[in-house]
């Protein structure tokens, strides 16, 4: 029987989060009244000029490099035609031949082996409208709010051998272009969005089956499962003799399959010619290396350096690399308090424990590093238990007050005043004579009633560790 | 989607115009053209790359290619805010309008 290779290829489009659109001076904003951010230039009508967006080529250019590209000198925009009602132009301005940026590539973990991903290229082009299917009135709504919103296309090679791959490719791409700042790469409002172009091929041949082009894919995991869909479609139509059509397939996450889009199939033929709209841009080598020098540290560089600097496990390391804010208050705490490791465990532990719960961001969570040092300390020189600790952390959080405010307040600091202490011990030891010499017959865990027996006096308040010293200590030199 | 595209270009061509091209280039641009208009198109359009094409006998391996009549680059503008138009000047130009927005017939199952 025949064995197949999965070959994946994925097209990332990311919405740069400018200020204004690509090619008009119209607000970028997510969420706003239909139509509300459009103006004659957005909805192409007659006798108007786009004007490129200087900060949307600094965005590209930061993506270029920040995946491996080199950036081209000479760009330009030509325009893509097609008819379809999300575009009031009838042509999309983006790039054909000169795109921004080209031949990069992205580090993928494969069975714990590095395994490069090439990218093609990354090009800059605008957003369609947006369609509302209004079933109730059998029409369609358009919103051309979205229109003119900057794109950029990350295109991979089919360098992908399975919807695993994939999903790590998109995983990391994801990373990596939030640490750049420029989108917000959030998949549910569709500022990061996928198609996959997915073919088999027999094992050890070189040409490419026909591949199907997937899309509505709405979070990684559905990209996973379509891809998984996808090839045990194409296996089973060729195992029956039957043979692959190149089509563009839209994913129904609700069904859980692949359905054919029939509507938009007409021939992929966009007549690309050069936007004479816009006249070419140059770019040159100095801007381009000032960029790459403004780019922010990676994430892959980052978990180095937290290995070797901070002595992490590349385990602890790379969850506290998954969110920027986290590191970095990771490197804020690790200014005032040597034990990296305690706070890489404060932080991917009770403290992603409580953005979990509460579905919210380091920031917005009211914890400053000082104060999780503080609450670090206190633990250590015995003044709340670990325990407590935590329960305090959830109470910070919410209330962001100071965590020795809140110790005192609560009253929840232990008993470690040793004459306090002693004057108990000796109290529990006039009281259980029978107990005492049981321990000082060998019976030594008896030892432990006599502890939570002063536990309970303190209401829980004493370090139990200085209970049993004292206990230790007047027993023996009684 | 970029390896589907096909760009123009003044390379030899193998084919003549014929109808059928004319008519599927009509209908990518949703173009309504009868038989008759179709033959002469074709004819029309032959003669004009025919005459295009005399361009590939000149050599030209020492000028540089031009991608804009305007001998012009880097024009940009800078991201700061316009007033966009309102709502209701916006929907002035629909021939339908519903909740804000252009009605168009259904365009998906
Ligand atoms: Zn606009």
């Amino acid at each position: 029987m025949t064995t197949f290779e999965t070959v994946i290829g994925l097209e990332v489009h990311l919405q740069l989060k400018t200020k204004t659109k690509i090619f008009c001076g119209c607000l970028n904003e997510f969420g706003s009244a239909p139509n509300t951010n459009v103006c004659p230039v957005c909805l192409g009508l007659p006798g108007t000029l786009p004007v490129l967006n200087r900060r949307v080529l600094e965005y590209g250019m930061k993506v270029g490099l920040a995946l491996n590209c080199s950036i081209n000198s000479f760009v330009k925009f030509d325009r893509k035609n097609y008819f379809y009602p999300d575009l009031p132009k009838g042509y999309q301005i983006s790039q054909f031949d000169f795109p921004i940026a080209k031949l990069g590539f992205l580090d993928i973990l494969v069975d714990g082996k590095e395994k490069r991903i090439g990218i093609t290229r990354a090009h800059l082009e605008e957003d369609a409208g947006k369609l509302i299917h209004d079933t109730v009135n059998a029409c369609t709504l358009v919103d051309y709010n979205r229109t003119g919103t900057p794109l950029i296309e990350i295109v991979s090679e089919p360098d992908l051998r399975s919807s695993q791959e994939a999903y790590d490719y998109l995983t990391g791409l994801k990373l990596i272009l939030s640490y750049l700042n420029v989108s917000d790469c959030d998949m549910e409002k569709g500022s990061l969005r996928c198609d996959a172009n997915v073919s088999i091929r027999p094992l050890g041949q070189i040409k490419l089956g026909t591949k199907a082009e997937l899309k509505n894919l709405n979070s990684f995991s559905a990209v996973k499962r379509a891809i998984d869909f996808e090839v045990a479609r194409q296996t089973t139509v060729i195992l029956s003799g039957g043979s692959i059509v190149q089509e563009t397939l839209l994913w129904d996450e609700a069904k859980g399959r692949t359905v054919s889009m029939r509507s938009k199939e007409q021939a992929h033929d966009y007549r690309y010619f050069p936007e004479p709209d816009l006249v070419p841009f140059i770019i040159k080598s100095d801007v381009i290396e000032n960029m790459r020098q403004s780019l922010p540290e990676l994430p892959q560089a980052k978990l180095s350096r937290f290995v070797s600097a901070y002595k992490l496990s590349t385990y602890d390391a790379g969850i506290l690399i998954q969110d920027q804010s986290l590191a970095d208050f990771f490197e804020t705490c690790a200014k005032s308090y040597p034990d990296t490791k305690k706070i890489a465990n404060w932080i991917n532990g009770p403290i992603l424990k409580e953005m979990n719960e509460r579905k919210l961001g380091l920031t917005q969570l009211h914890l400053s590093p000082l104060n999780l040092v503080k609450l670090i300390t206190r633990v250590e020189d015995g003044t709340i238990s670990n325990i407590a600790a935590k329960d305090l952390l959830s109470d910070i959080v919410l209330t962001a007050k100071d965590a020795d405010v809140l110790i005192a307040e609560k009253g929840i600091a232990q008993v470690s005043d040793d004459a306090a202490l002693e004057k108990i011990v000796d109290e529990l030891l006039a009281q259980n004579q029978k107990t005492v010499q049981e321990i000082l017959s060998g019976k030594t865990t008896a030892l432990g009633f006599l502890v939570g027996q002063a536990m309970k006096k303190t209401q829980g308040k004493a370090n139990p560790k200085k209970l049993n010293d004292i206990f230790t200590r007047r027993l023996h030199h009684a | 989607m970029t390896s589907d595209a096909n760009i123009i270009s003044f390379k030899k061509r193998d084919e003549m115009i014929t109808r059928e091209t004319v008519n599927y280039i009509s209908g990518l641009a949703k173009l309504h053209i009868n038989e008759v208009q179709a033959q002469k198109f074709a004819g029309d359009l032959e003669a004009i790359l025919h005459y295009v094409e005399k361009l590939n006998s000149l050599d030209v391996s020492q000028v540089k290619p031009t991608s804009h009549v305007l001998d012009m680059e880097n024009v940009f503008r800078d991201d700061t805010v316009k007033p966009s138009l309102s709502q209701e000047q916006a929907l002035a130009f629909s021939v339908e309008k519903l909740n804000g927005a252009y009605k168009v017939p259904k365009v998906i199952e």
